[in-house]
């Protein structure tokens, strides 16, 4: 079954989606949507890296994505203004990372591949990379659900509790990286925060515990994996862009329907 | 000599490049409470961050009793809107509590309808009652307790140091907490440290009040506002610490089981 590209594209979205809603849901409660972006952004500085120094293209964004992200952690931790210091890191991240692609020969060519993603390409290999990261991100988050949670909430009740918040961060930031590695082949680096911080932003119109949330959130990326490919294949459309669509339309779905519910 | 729940000893703690607190000493025996009063920006909320392990001391050393349980209520809780969070979960957070443990627990602070309800849709004076059963549910011998009444109006705050002053006589824990209000402090503390960067004085109620240090610090140097201030205190053991005069006695016997 592995052998229709379809079939294919379909478990690489959904895997990639399994990841993303429950740390996505993360992104949103600590409001880190721009650490998302810079992230992601960086990608792309990695797979110019990894096409010039012949590596495989998941180690270099997984290098610079994780050096972006624990960049990111540092100074947040030092009390740089953030909002500034992520507007200037995911730009110039991702203009760098355009610049230095641009050297690459050959890459030039298929640019929009790294932007966008190229989900309807995805190989066997790709799909065991995809599920393996998938796996680990969940792995880690199921494993330290109660901490991560509880150091999200209010770091000094976390370590009055004996947790360490720093940790939880660095696990989150680790996880993140992960995220970025794996799904830079399905939405691509531009549209890679888009399918953490959406499908958890519609789930929390739906959700009444954080539990209830993440997993909805992985429930919600998955059908605008399944939607968008399906507009792709019946419309032409680019299929990582109509992904990220079908989720943005199930997000105004449910704020609506949230409304609706407030003010009957 | 009753042995020590938590002792500071000669503790330095820096936030940047400034000495927020220096040589502080401290120690809480079993059942007592101790009020920590000073200024703004004294460093009281710093001392219990430091106390436990939330912030780093440079200098001197914390110790803990072997096995102590603590219960601790920070001085406010921002909860994004965006995390979907009962009063119950909350309570779970982060050792899962049964079901029948957190509704006794939040019935024993006075709100039981709250269970259910979203944390960010809680009134100020709900949500500290909810921070309370929090910090209660782990069985602490020691409450730590910073600013418990911010944001509460006066019945509210009055209401709350008796709800404090209930739960320590049941459990028996120890409190350690923060307070900027003078006369409730002095009427609810068994010894009251007063605080501005270093220990300015410390002793039972009556004899910090009569510090100089202490009258410094609050500007209660002249005659007339004391008296006020005294008259408040009397005032309040008639009428809104109805139960003070019992408050005494079962917390001497309660000193007794650790002697």
């Amino acid at each position: 079954m592995f052998d229709d590209f379809l079939i294919r594209a379909a478990l690489a979205g959904i895997g990639v989606a399994l990841a993303a809603g429950p740390l996505g849901s993360f992104v949103v409660w600590r409001r880190m949507a721009y650490f998302g972006d810079a992230t992601s952004h960086a990608a792309i500085l990695g797979v110019a890296l990894a096409l010039a120094l012949d590596l495989p293209v998941g180690l270099g964004t997984l290098a610079v994505a994780l050096a972006m992200a624990v960049t990111v952690a540092t100074l947040a931790a030092r009390g740089w203004a953030m909002d500034t210091t992520l507007g200037v890191l995911a730009h110039a991240a991702l203009a760098v990372g355009l610049v230095a692609v641009s050297f690459v020969p050959g890459a030039r060519g298929d640019l929009s591949t790294w932007l966008f993603g190229d989900i309807l390409a995805v190989s066997k290999a790709d799909l065991a990379f995809i599920w393996g990261g998938a796996a680990l991100v969940l792995g880690l988050i199921l494993w330290r659900w109660s901490a991560l949670l509880t150091a999200t909430l209010n770091e000094d009740l976390a370590a009055a509790s004996g947790l360490n918040p720093d940790r939880e961060r660095l696990i989150l930031t680790l996880a993140l990286a992960l995220t970025v590695a794996v799904a830079l082949k399905v939405v691509g680096a531009l549209l890679i925060a888009a399918m953490l911080i959406i499908p958890a932003a519609t789930a929390r119109g739906l959700a009444r515990s954080p539990e209830t949330m993440a997993v909805l959130a992985a429930l919600v990326g998955a059908a605008a994996v399944l939607g968008g490919l399906g507009l792709s294949l019946g419309a032409d459309t680019p299929a990582g862009p109509s992904i990220v669509a079908v989720a943005a339309l199930a997000f105004a779905l449910s704020v609506s329907l949230g409304a609706l519910r407030r003010g009957g | 000599m009753t042995a020590a729940l938590i002792e500071a000893r000669h503790i330095c703690v820096q936030l940047g490049t400034q000495e927020v607190l220096h040589d502080i000493s401290l120690q809480v025996a079993p059942g007592e409470i101790v009020t920590i009063l000073g200024p703004n920006g004294s460093g009281k909320s710093t001392l219990l961050r430091a106390l436990l392990g939330i912030v780093p001391i440079t200098r001197g050393k914390v110790m803990r009793r072997a096995g102590l349980r603590l219960g601790y209520m920070p001085q406010k809780l921002h909860i994004d809107r965006t995390m979907p969070l009962t009063a119950r979960r909350f309570l779970s957070l982060p050792l899962r509590h049964d079901r029948a443990d957190t509704d006794a627990m939040l019935a024993r602070v006075g709100v039981p309808e709250v269970a259910e309800r979203p944390m960010t849709g809680l009134s100020g004076g709900q949500l500290q009652r909810v921070l309370l059963a929090r910090a209660l549910l782990t069985r602490p011998d020691l409450l730590v307790l910073d600013e418990p009444t911010q944001g509460l109006d006066q019945p509210g705050e009055a209401a709350f140091y008796q709800l404090i002053d209930e739960v320590r006589r049941d459990s028996g824990a120890a409190v350690l907490m923060v307070s900027h209000d003078l006369h409730v402090v002095m009427s609810a503390s068994d010894r009251v440290i007063c605080l501005n960067g270093h220990i300015c004085c410390e002793g039972t109620p009556r004899v910090v009040s009569s510090a100089p240090e202490y009258r410094a610090l609050f500007g209660l140097g002249t005659k007339g506002a004391l008296a006020l201030y005294q008259h408040d205190h009397d005032h309040d053991h008639t009428h809104d610490h109805g139960h003070s005069h019992g408050h005494d006695h079962p917390h001497h016997d309660h000193e007794q089981d650790h002697v």
